[in-house]
């Protein structure tokens, strides 16, 4: 057994490439190994950056020799046969060897392949490593590059140690041949730096002030910030990104403190923060009460022999001219209103085909002043006519103003304070602080785990931008597909259900996505008419076909969005532990666009299947419903069955309804009635109107309890009544009953989706 | 300084150069970058390129941002494998002490869209200030760069502050007698600010840059690469006027940068034909 050291020195590479730099070394390096049937006990990089390290230990001083065997024809083939087996095994006559196959004397060849020497299977692999290195970006150098096929690396490949167990792995890359030199700091060690292997390397270099070992050096910068910061009285604004970044830019890491003027701090702390970070690469820190305070820590390269008072000044210089232009910003941005600024979005494509950034604001204002006229959106539960008319005004102002931003210097400068910049600048000019903080909070919550708006302006101006980016984007079918979300639309969609759900907003989708259209339909269409006939045909209760244009784009816009929202809601529900089946079967019911309701019915679902009561039913449904799926193959699957029917029919919006069984008056029963089945009967009368009832009050636990009522019923039925009767008016009937007792149950839910 | 840089790369076989005299955005656009980046040809060179920036002017109010500033370039083809140290011999020679300064490389893919270049390499900071750009050039004006140049282009006011110690540009000595960089410059600052900003004639700016277009096509037609660059580098210029007048919206501006990079791309192509090279 025995170590091998990999070095490949090279001009400096980027920070933030090198984590994964490691990686791929790692991979390549194990992938050259097994493809040579070799493996090593153990495997480490480490990064600088200036070099590549890679470590590997326990590795064997040979592959395994190996024996291969190659059948030839029969000792009594013809010479011909026998010369190109020969050719073929590279082998005489006289090394084969015959064998009996099957009562036949057969040749075979038998080549012995000796074991490798692993120096030299590495002597190829270090080559091909660094050939193949799939770095994101590369480039060419040198005199070598007169032509475009010379060596591509990161940056220039400036050297290469390959030692195994203390011995030079003899290899060339392109003119860079192997040695057991480096260099060591670039401005703290002069010449070359030997080392014999793995053992010395990382000490002969710490001697000449590198430290290998990336993760040493963020250890250093981690606490040494937080204690650099600490002496002066302050506390660090920990950074982990920053931390790893600067130990991928520095061999020998020195974190110092800086300070600088205090009248900087009138710039909003975000802008300071991000100027140093971003920029500068600086940790920020704050004083006790928790506000910014005026200082920074930066990490340098070397221990400079002043201690570092030159490098703090100069580093002191260029944050104060940094901020200095962030206050140019924030004062040049003040000298025109948002309202001046939004001018100037007229200027800006938010997408080819849906127009300026200006025409979205426009079309967000309408739906949020909408939201909050319906009471969708309301500043308290009884608020009324004028509250409802102050807040509407107060959103669509918000929302003429809320992209305003993203014209203004400071936006241009950091893309990341879009919005909060807004609400600053909003706050200065002295708007309504609900209005400032909607412009601030609009693109909230961005991802899972982010506050949800719930000040009612906030909400409105949130909710229209992200309906507007859907339907706008749904409307022209661009619409995600698998991995294809170039809009990052499902990050919408979850924002709107995040933002209705937790202000518990009775919104339905498609009068929302209706009155994206009003004032856009032809002149003689009557628009509340218009959406009341789009709505019953989504409901399962068509008044006719849907026709017109406009009509027909809002049908297929309406159906991509409720399934779009349906799968949201699904991997959302179902990350919230909710059982899936259940979820399809409340989704199957289609005709539903309010999501506070659809979860409510959900969770009385989960509710009532945990229960003894719902598991039973569940039984009982199913057993009828497979008779019914043997004896009565006609669909007759609930208003579900519209969307399938429409869909089945090429996507046609104008679809046909089955209608529910209608069952013959009691009256008019031609035969006389089992008990079982009187039961049934009389419980179902009384099931379905609690139910409906239950359902009409959005109790959807009470609904269900009403129809656990017919439990006990539905088992003596199929205790005691024969539904396959002879008799064919008999057979008929009950058919009929146990339909109708499937459709009462499927007034909560398709219980055929629920497994179990 | 700049006498030392001078002696410095001179003694390291560069041609001494003049600045180009036309107004430009950086050094890179000297014929004696971009055209010379081209070619199998050996090239090293040196020399100072005031630049114009009309976004970047703050008044005279910035102590380290100005419209018009000075750059040092240097140009090797192909680039030496010793280019990082002799930079850094460089900055010594001028009086930066690697030991007392935190000199650093840190990645900064340089990217011109209107010469329809590109090159990978870092911009060089000292104690946190970038003071120089340093790139080895992958493309020029579209074409691959066989072999690769290396250029270096030093920020000579940034460099000075540093050597001098001063915390603002118009503080820097002059000449070592009581004239500051500010007595020469800062009120060039505050005027061309003005003009860059509130006062340049938008109408005149988008004629000259028809015209600069109209002339460089001509210049194109009678194979004449150099007279036809010198307009793209023109139109150029007055775009970035045109930029700083805010009368470029966004969506124009990809529009206005693709045609300039279709003149210097141009007049790339007619360089490298009439030389004879292929692409």
């Amino acid at each position: 057994m025995t170590d091998f050291l990999l070095e490949l020195l090279s001009e400096e590479i980027p920070a933030r490439m090198q984590a994964k730099a490691r990686t791929d070394l790692e991979k390549l390096f194990a992938d050259q190994l097994a493809a040579a049937g070799l493996k090593a006990e153990s495997l480490q990089t480490f990064s600088t950056p200036r070099r590549l390290v890679l470590i590997a230990r326990g590795l064997p001083e040979t592959t395994e020799a190996v024996s291969e065997e190659l059948k030839g024809p029969p000792a009594d083939a013809p010479d011909a046969a026998v010369e190109g087996f020969l050719r073929k095994a590279g082998l005489t006559r006289d090394a084969l060897e015959t064998r009996d196959v099957k009562g036949r004397a057969t040749l075979f060849a038998v080549i012995a392949k000796p074991g490798r020497a692993t120096a030299d299977v590495l002597s190829d692999a270090i080559p091909a490593i660094v050939r193949a290195f799939p770095w994101p970006k590369s480039m060419r150098w040198g005199a070598a590059s007169q032509t475009t096929e010379s060596l591509r690396w990161v940056r220039p490949l400036q050297g290469i140690i390959a030692l195994l167990g203390g011995y030079v792995v003899p290899c060339e890359v392109d003119g860079l041949v192997a040695g057991n030199t480096t260099v060591g700091h670039r401005f703290h060690h002069k010449g070359a730096v030997t080392v014999s292997g793995v053992e010395d390397y990382a000490d002969a270099l710490r001697a000449a002030h590198v430290i290998v070992d990336h993760e040493e050096r963020a250890s250093i910068i981690r606490d040494g910030a937080v204690k650099a910061a600490a002496d002066a009285g302050f506390v660090l604004v920990e950074d982990e990104g920053l931390v790893v970044e600067n130990a991928g830019l520095t061999e020998w890491p020195v974190p110092l403190l800086g300070r600088f003027d205090p009248a900087f701090l009138e710039v909003p702390p975000e802008v300071i923060q991000l100027t140093a970070r971003v920029n500068q690469k600086y940790f920020v820190v704050q004083d006790a009460s928790g506000a910014l305070a005026p200082a920074f820590v930066c990490t340098a390269n070397i221990a400079a022999h002043d201690g570092g008072r030159a490098i703090v000044a100069g580093n002191e210089k260029v944050l104060a001219a940094r901020l200095s232009d962030a206050r140019f910003f924030w004062e040049l941005d003040q000298k025109k209103t948002l309202e001046q600024h939004a001018e100037k979005l007229k200027n800006i494509v938010f997408h080819e085909k849906l127009g300026t950034v200006a025409d979205k604001v426009e079309r967000v204002a309408k739906l949020a002043r909408w939201l909050c006229e319906e009471g969708i959106i309301k500043s308290s539960p009884s608020s009324l006519g004028e509250d409802r008319e102050h807040l509407a005004t107060l959103a669509e102002k918000a929302a003429h103003l809320c992209k305003a931003d993203l014209v203004t210097e400071m936006v241009g400068e950091f893309p990341e304070l879009q919005g909060l910049m807004g609400g600053y600048y909003a706050a200065k000019e002295g708007l309504d602080p609900q209005v400032a903080a909607a412009i601030r909070d609009h693109y909230k919550p961005v991802g899972q785990g982010d506050d949800v708006p719930t000040d009612p302006v906030t909400v409105a101006v949130s909710l229209a931008d992200k309906l507007d980016t859907l339907f706008s984007f749904f409307s022209h079918e661009m619409i995600p597909s698998g991995s294809r979300d170039p809009f990052a639309l499902r990050r919408s969609g979850l924002a709107v259900i995040s933002l209705v759900s937790r202000n518990q907003l009775r919104l339905p989708l498609l009068d929302a996505l209706a009155e994206t259209q009003r004032g856009l339909l032809l002149p003689d269409i009557n628009f509340d008419e218009w959406r009341s006939s789009i709505r019953a045909t989504f409901e399962g209760n068509p008044s006719g076909p849907i026709d017109g244009l406009a009509a027909v784009i809002m049908w297929a816009t309406l159906m991509s969005v409720s399934d779009f929202f349906a799968d949201r809601l699904k991997v959302q529900q179902r990350e919230a532990g909710v059982r899936h089946d259940l979820i399809d079967a409340v989704f199957a019911l289609g005709g539903e666009d309010d999501l506070v309701r659809l979860l409510a019915r959900v969770k009385a679902l989960q509710g009532f299947v945990e229960t003894g009561e719902g598991g039973n039913l569940l039984a009982g449904y199913k057993r009828a419903a497979n008779i019914l799926k043997k004896e009565m193959p006609s669909p007759l699957e609930g208003r579900g069955g519209s969307r399938e029917a429409a869909e089945g029919e090429g996507k046609s919006p104008t679809f046909a309804q089955s209608p529910l069984p209608t069952l013959p008056p009691e009256g008019e029963r031609a035969y006389e009635l089992e008990p079982a089945e009187a039961a049934l009967i009389a419980a179902l009368d009384a099931a379905e109107p609690a139910a409906d009832a239950a359902i009409a009050a959005e109790d959807f636990e009470g609904a269900m309890a009403a129809l656990a009522a017919l439990r006990a019923p539905i088992d003596a039925f199929f205790e005691s009544v024969t539904v396959n009767d002879a008799d064919a008016a008999k057979r008929e009937a009950r058919l009929n009953l146990l339909a109708r007792f499937r459709a009462a149950v499927h007034r909560v839910a398709d219980f055929s989706k629920i497994e179990g | 300084m700049i006498l030392t840089l001078h002696n410095f790369w001179s003694q390291h076989g560069c041609l001494i150069l003049q600045p180009y005299d036309m107004p430009m955005g950086a050094g890179t656009f000297h014929t004696a970058t971009t055209l010379r980046a081209l070619g199998p040809d050996p090239w090293n060179a040196a020399f100072v390129q005031p630049c114009r920036r009309p976004t970047d002017g703050r008044y005279g109010e910035n102590p380290n941002r100005l419209q018009h500033y000075y750059q040092y370039q240097v140009i090797l083809k192909p680039s030496p494998g010793n280019i990082q140290q002799l930079y850094l011999d460089s900055l010594t020679a001028i009086g930066v002490d690697p030991l007392l300064h935190d000199i650093r490389f840190v990645e900064d893919d340089w990217e011109s869209p209107t010469l329809g270049a590109w090159g990978l390499g870092w911009e060089v900071w000292c104690d946190g200030m970038e003071v120089t750009q340093f790139t080895y050039f992958q493309q020029m004006g579209g074409f691959d760069c066989k072999p690769v140049a290396g250029e270096l282009t030093y920020g000579l006011e940034r460099l000075a502050m540093y050597i001098q110690g001063k915390d603002s540009v118009y503080d820097l000595d002059f000449n070592g007698r009581g004239v500051t960089y500010g007595d020469v410059f800062l009120e060039n600052e505050r005027q061309m600010s003005a003009w860059n900003f509130e006062h340049a004639n938008t109408d005149s700016l988008f004629d000259a840059f028809r015209k600069a277009v109209a002339e460089c096509e001509n210049c194109l037609d009678a194979k004449l690469p150099i007279p036809a660059y010198e307009q793209a580098i023109q139109a150029s210029h007055v775009f970035n006027l045109l930029q700083a007048r805010g009368v470029i919206s966004v969506a124009e501006r990809q529009a206005y940068m693709g045609r300039v990079r279709d003149l210097a791309k141009g007049s790339c192509q007619a360089w490298m034909e009439k030389n004879g090279w292929a692409a």
